[in-house]
């Protein structure tokens, strides 16, 4: 009899191989390895910066060198050598590209397995991507229709060029160079990213999209994305990624920042699916993101994430309520199996009145994984009548993987209400049975009972995002049944 | 249609079945009967093709196929039902979703294509008001927060979507009011035709005024110690099961 026992289970999942496990061989223009002030500025000018910027990167490195690496996230892992790093890779390309044919094959290729055919999204959806491939955005669509409403959405590059007072004026202001340890490594490296503006009143007619992805060996990659929803505006921008598959890990350090001013709306929709290490636990990217926004008065930030990949991940997108009736959401599916661990949560700061927040996290942990949920509700002393509604549940397969819950709650202002919920569940040898009993083989049982498990957060997620979350979720979990 | 022949079975080495003997007939239904401990749940998991259970000797045979190295899944797409006794939560998955799910997985595996949307929805609605089932009852969670009866509904609701050859009903009749099990009774009916077969699994004779066998089987550690008409279930309601030790 084809016996298939929870043990199985666990093993199916552990020999799970990394579906999107391909590279690319594409000739690159890199950098030497190691981090020092000319690096920095060899980047800078690289990108043809103006002072202002050079000047900005070189504080956030001197910042740096002074900095400690943070220890204090439930994450165990070895310490990348900062001096074996390359921090600049561009994908060697003709100088300027008017057309998909300028792009190099071999890149179109690599698009074509991730399912990324930019010709079809070109043609079929309503999705602007802006591609960025190891730090250089190649390829930039749908820029007529969204500059015929102002609406500006370019590689942070060019808009340093072409925007400098808009992106002088925001850059760093919601996470400080002096941020944490990795948010002022990114400020002083980063090579490339997105901006996006959305003018007053304005609302952009389109899901606006980026694909990142590492593709060189031993490079680190550190976007920097930059949204600004100007009054009265909304937007709904997503990031999705995935990597291919190495031995070494990759060190990936993003710094996100959002700004909603008053009776604005940024929806930040994430499905991450970084190379998460084999079944051994060896390679995978190290996943360390600071991800935060500012809402204004009567305006509103969603941040919806999937969480499939990384070796370690290290990220709490947050949300600062600071204006009256500010809105602050935060919706995620955190998925680990064999050695993946992941620390991520959300922190929800309420400083306006009326300010609300939700916080909705689903971990799944398989294998041997760890998988923790860390958030933080403040609310300070004149912030009154803030409210926050807390829900952080776990699945678990099997008995050798973890799930955490970290909650921190500082309330300063006794007329806020706050509530926590929690709960901590497994998938069953008779959930399992029951559905095999039904016709269901196990693959597809797993996939049935996690989707279930994340439906509240998969509905939070555009359309065009949410069938490849369900496959991403599948691919995750499921193994090749023997 | 079934033929279990000389079928032992054990669990963490401790032998449940002791050689057990059955054949049903298409259009037949037969009811298991005995006390707890008997072997009754174990014979409808081991037909189910549940892992825990290492069958040692004997055979399960399904229209002339030895069900032996078949997957539980495998065994369900050849039509086998089983209609639990504790059916099992799944939150987030509506009871529409799973049955499509379940619907469009047993059709694969048979080697058809997927059943389009709008067949499926007719065929839910069909299924649905035979069994009188409430629309807003389809797309709760897979019995999250359902009462006995709703739960043992839902079981008959989805052997209605399957339409198996073979239906196992293990102790159906549990945790049911008069009420509830009228309606489950009247369900099963309703499905029931020549080219199917009934196998119900009960403690009490109850059931079986409403679904009537054509053979009753004592099972008593893990062997049928006696078979007959429907007049047996009587017997044993007046008498106990005392007298066939």
């Amino acid at each position: 009899m084809n016996k298939f026992t929870e043990d199985d289970l666990k093993k199916e999942l552990e020999t799970k191989e990394y579906e999107y496990g391909f590279y690319t061989d594409i000739e690159a223009d890199k950098f030497p390895v190691g981090l020092n002030e000319e690096v920095v500025i060899a980047i800078s000018k690289k990108k043809n910066e103006p002072e202002w910027m050079t000047k900005w990167r070189l504080e956030a490195f001197k910042v740096w060198k002074e900095m400690e690496e943070p220890d204090w996230a439930n994450v165990n892992y070895e310490k990348p050598k900062f001096q074996d790093i390359s921090y600049y890779s561009a994908p060697v390309q003709k100088p300027k590209l008017d057309s998909l044919d300028q792009v190099d094959p071999e890149l179109l290729k690599t698009f074509e397995k991730l399912g990324i055919s930019i010709d079809e999204q070109k043609r079929l959806s309503n999705v602007a991507v802006d591609i960025v491939v190891d730090s250089v955005s190649v390829a930039t669509t749908f820029k007529k229709t969204l500059n015929e409403k102002g609406i500006i959405f370019m590689p942070i590059s060019e808009a340093i060029q072409e925007h400098p007072e808009l992106v002088k004026k925001y850059l760093g202001t919601i996470v400080p160079t002096t941020d944490n340890f990795y948010a002022a490594l990114n400020s002083a490296v980063f090579s490339d990213g997105s901006f996006c503006y959305i003018p007053k009143g304005v609302t952009c007619p389109m899901e606006l999209s980026t694909y990142f992805r590492i593709n060189e060996g031993g490079t680190g990659q550190f976007e920097r994305t930059l949204v600004v929803a100007d009054k009265g505006s909304y937007v709904s921008y997503l990031e999705g990624c995935t990597a291919p598959a190495r031995d070494e890990n990759q060190l990936h350090a993003a710094v996100v920042e959002l700004i909603a001013l008053d009776d604005a709306e940024i929806k930040y929709s994430t499905v991450q699916n970084w190379f998460p290490g084999d079944a051994e636990g060896k390679g995978g990217v190290y996943n360390f993101v600071t991800k935060r926004g500012l809402v204004e008065k009567n305006a509103k930030i969603s941040w919806t994430q999937v969480e499939t990949g990384s070796a370690v991940t290290w990220k709490y997108p947050s949300c600062i309520l600071k204006g009256d009736n500010a809105v602050g959401e935060f919706y995620s599916i955190a998925v680990t199996n064999n050695f993946q661990q992941a620390d991520t949560g959300t922190k929800m700061i309420h400083l306006g009145n009326n300010t609300k927040s939700t916080i909705i996290s689903k971990g799944v942990s398989a294998g041997k994984s760890q998988n923790s949920y860390r958030g933080l509700v403040q609310v300070g002393s004149r912030a009154k009548n803030a409210r926050n509604f807390s829900q952080c549940d776990s699945l678990l397969m099997g008995d050798q993987c973890g799930a955490h819950t970290f909650p921190y709650i500082e309330c300063k202002n006794k007329t806020a209400q706050i509530e926590h919920e929690a709960t901590t569940s497994k998938i069953g040898e008779d959930q399992l049975f029951y559905c095999n009993q039904r016709g269901i083989d196990t693959e597809k049982a797993i996939a049935l009972i996690v989707n279930g498990f994340s439906k509240e957060v998969l509905n939070k997620l555009p359309m065009e995002f949410a069938v490849e979350a369900q496959k991403l979720l599948e691919i995750s979990l499921e193994g090749s049944v023997g | 249609m079934l033929e279990v022949k000389n079928l032992h079975a054990s669990i963490n080495d401790k032998e449940i079945l002791r050689g057990i003997n059955l054949e049903i007939k298409a259009g037949e239904v037969h009811a298991i009967m005995g006390p707890n401990g008997s072997g009754k749940s174990t014979l409808s998991a081991v037909i189910a093709g549940k892992e825990e259970y290492e069958v040692t000797e004997g055979s399960v045979i399904l229209n002339g196929e030895d069900l032996a190295n078949f997957a539980p899944e495998e065994r369900a797409h050849k039509g086998i039902f089983l209609s639990f006794q504790y059916p099992v939560e799944i939150p987030g998955v509506t009871v529409t979703n799973f049955i499509k799910t379940a619907i469009n997985e047993t059709r694969k595996g048979q080697g058809l294509e997927e059943l389009p949307a709008k067949d499926m929805l007719k065929l839910i609605r069909e299924k649905s008001d035979l069994l009188e089932i409430d629309r807003k009852f389809l797309s709760r969670s897979l019995n999250e927060g359902f009462s006995g009866g709703e739960k043992k509904r839902n079981e008959i609701f989805q052997m209605a979507m399957l339409e198996p050859k073979l239906a196992i009903l293990d102790e159906t009749d549990s945790g049911l009011d008069i009420d509830a099990l009228k309606i489950v009774a009247n369900g099963v009916n309703k499905l029931k035709s020549k080219d199917n077969a009934v196998l119900v699994i009960t403690h009490y004779q109850r059931l079986l005024d409403y679904i009537v066998p054509d053979f009753v089987h004592v099972l008593y550690n893990g062997k049928i110690v006696k078979s007959g008409g429907k007049e047996l279930a009587l017997e044993l309601e007046e008498k106990g099961y005392d007298w066939l030790k």
